[in-house]
């Protein structure tokens, strides 16, 4: 089926040249950082983790959010799903890599990684998620692979695959609640120490990987002339709708527990993100954008007029996705250290080596969710 | 940036050998030859059940007192001193006292703690989450002695330690630190960038029957350090007599450095 990826008009041609020059450039830019260390980023001893461990985990949502198209088609069978549900699949193939990617450049010593398995430590949550996340990629590749495989021979797909399309929905839950662990077990960050933080996480992840969805749909639909009906979009939108009122109410949450309870180490970071700290505040005009940018869009989306407009629903959808990224993206991971543990605000900023080879990954996604696109639509336009 | 054809193969090398090769435990000092570690076995080490040290604050009040011993620790460890605070690397530092004991939200102080420099370095907590966290076994807790142990030759720079530490224990090695260390001490192992490191009270020179370098270099014993489990060591008595305190006993690390008041 993989030679379908190797025809195409110019457009997609150039599209795929586009993205291999910006792998080109995030290589050169990661070579440098191999080279001379991580001491290129923006990450310093106060901070430790920043733009790469984000990306990360806002990545693992948007790959755990397949499975908002994959329940609503295989368990409630929901049939205008039917056609889409292939795009949840592979979108979630190319984020698992990309994460998997993002771990890797921002490991010290990238090629120890497979220490994590040559010396498995089971009471370290890194190495439950580096498990999960493997697996949810190995399950979605066979899953997409064969189910589309099936489609080209014009059969129903084969009995085995349907228990591991069950299983995909509750391990897509699980990666995305593995990697809240990773955060929400570390008393040592109260900013993260929430047991709403996997809550959270899913939330932001069932209505920003559902934003994705609806605008992969949407420029499908004009570039390659993919048939998306507006009922699936709109089930879609209906979807992310709630999960993002979901979301936003559990930040509220947070944001009540730590201000009434007035607790400074819960606080300051609050403090930081919104208002800024000890005249610092670097992320403040990001969170007002990001918070602002919510509640227009749930005004658009809950009101059924603007949200069944596609012209509104298309810039709903962008505008969620960009602040939910800001959010997860950029906020998440630095408030943790922000203030650090003894009390004193470092900033941090990402650089523009660490923004190159943070582009050069998505990059590698992107690639690879258009390969599969274009295999995935060639199919059923064969078959149509 | 250029990659000529030896750097390529020299990365696919060291990817290979990150496959195939067994890292060795370079604090496992048993399991090395003495001709390689370039020490002799030694007959008296310092053995404890668990190692604890104790710092007198009312001593600390001389500045230089505590900046003698991170300078003495850093000597001996092949800590490198780096121009820019971003690459920072520290086993051993003085802090403020109202950060040193941040969670303590202190607002009025005895004039006395006003100047006083609080020594900082790694707690070697009874239930460390530096190693409950680690993905690789990178660090553990030597069950012999207490002592949270670094593995340099198997850490893979997750910073996941770093993350859980609420100390700042533990330091990062951003970028080379060969070229800043200033005068090599060729009895201890540099680091390469890439890795994360921190205090080991030592565990080298008490395995040489020596005191760690910190408290041989405190003036006026400022530093005690002595076995916990043992009601009649320094430490114990020092603990009996004056009131001490730790830094975030809160959170259920039980750090074994106390600071005498």
């Amino acid at each position: 089926m993989i030679e379908k990826a190797l025809s195409g008009d110019k457009r997609y041609w150039s599209w795929v040249g586009f993205l291999a020059f910006a792998i080109g450039v995030g290589t050169l830019a990661w070579f440098r950082q191999y080279e001379l260390g991580l001491t290129i980023t923006g990450l310093s001893r106060d901070v430790t983790w920043g733009f790469y461990i984000a990306q990360f985990t806002f990545m693992v949502g948007v790959a755990a959010s397949a499975v908002m198209l994959v329940l609503p088609y295989y368990l409630h069978d929901n049939k205008s799903f039917g056609k889409i549900t292939i795009l949840g699949e592979f979108v979630a193939v190319g984020s698992c890599i990309v994460c998997m990617l993002f771990i890797f450049v921002d490991m010290g010593m990238p090629f120890r990684t497979p220490n994590v398995f040559i010396y498995a430590s089971p009471n370290s949550v890194m190495f439950w998620d580096t498990v999960v996340l493997f697996g949810y990629l190995v399950l979605n590749v066979i899953i997409g692979w064969t189910v589309l495989g099936a489609e080209r021979k014009q059969l129903p797909p084969p009995k085995w695959v349907k228990p591991l399309i069950i299983l995909s929905i509750p391990w897509a839950i699980s990666i995305h609640t593995v990697t809240a662990f990773l955060y929400s077990g570390l008393a040592a960050r109260p900013f993260w120490m929430t047991a709403v933080l996997a809550p959270r996480f899913l939330a932001s992840a069932f209505s920003a990987g559902p934003a994705l969805i609806i605008i992969l749909c949407l420029i499908l639909r004009k570039v390659a002339s993919f048939d998306v009906s507006k009922e699936a979009l709109q089930k879609l939108a209906v979807i992310m709708t709630y999960a993002m009122c979901i979301n936003v109410f559990l930040v509220l949450m947070e944001v009540f527990t730590a201000v009434y309870s007035s607790m400074p180490e819960h606080m300051a970071h609050f403090e930081y993100l919104f208002l800024g700290l000890d005249g610092k505040n670097a992320l403040a005009p990001f969170m007002w954008v990001s918070s602002i940018l919510a509640v227009v869009t749930l005004i658009l989306l809950l009101n059924p007029k603007t949200r069944r407009n596609e012209s509104i629903l298309a810039f709903a959808c962008v505008a969620l996705f960009v602040s939910l990224w800001i959010d997860k993206g950029m906020a998440m991971i630095v408030t943790g250290y922000i203030p650090n543990v003894m009390g004193v605000v470092h900033e941090y900023m990402p650089t523009l080596p660490e923004l190159l080879i943070t582009v050069g990954v998505y990059s590698i996604g992107a690639l690879i969710v258009t390969i599969l696109y274009k295999v995935a639509l060639t199919v059923k336009k064969n078959v149509a | 940036m250029a990659v000529d054809r030896r750097k390529f193969l020299r990365l696919t090398g060291l990817a290979a050998l990150g496959v195939a090769a067994k890292p060795i435990g370079i604090l496992a000092q048993e399991d090395i030859p003495a001709e390689i570690s370039g020490k002799l076995p030694q007959e008296n080490p310092l053995t404890a059940k668990r190692w604890a040290m104790v710092v007198d604050l009312e001593k600390c009040r001389d500045h230089e007192n505590i900046k003698d011993c991170a300078a003495a620790c850093h000597r001996v460890h092949n800590v490198p001193e780096f121009d820019n605070p971003k690459d920072e690397i520290k086993w051993m530092w003085e802090e403020d006292f109202r950060h040193a004991f941040h969670e303590q939200e202190i607002e009025h102080l005895p004039e006395k703690f006003e100047y006083t420099k609080v020594p900082l370095l790694c707690n070697h907590c009874d239930n460390p989450p530096c190693v409950r966290v680690c993905p690789t076994g990178s660090t553990w807790k030597r069950e012999s002695d207490g002592i949270v142990m670094m593995d340099w030759h198997r850490c893979i720079g997750c910073r996941y330690c770093i993350a859980a530490c609420p100390y700042g224990s533990r330091s990062f090695n951003w970028r080379d630190p060969r070229p800043f260390i200033k005068e090599t001490t060729p009895e201890f192992p540099t680091r390469m960038r890439g890795v994360v490191e921190k205090c080991t009270f030592c565990e080298e020179r008490l395995a040489q029957g020596q005191i760690p370098a910190c408290v041989e270099a405190a003036k006026n014993d400022a530093i005690a350090f002595g076995d916990l489990e043992d009601p009649n060591s320094k430490v114990r008595e020092l603990l009996r007599e004056r009131y001490s305190i730790r830094r975030k006993p809160g959170l259920g690390t039980h750090p074994e450095v106390y600071y005498l008041l």
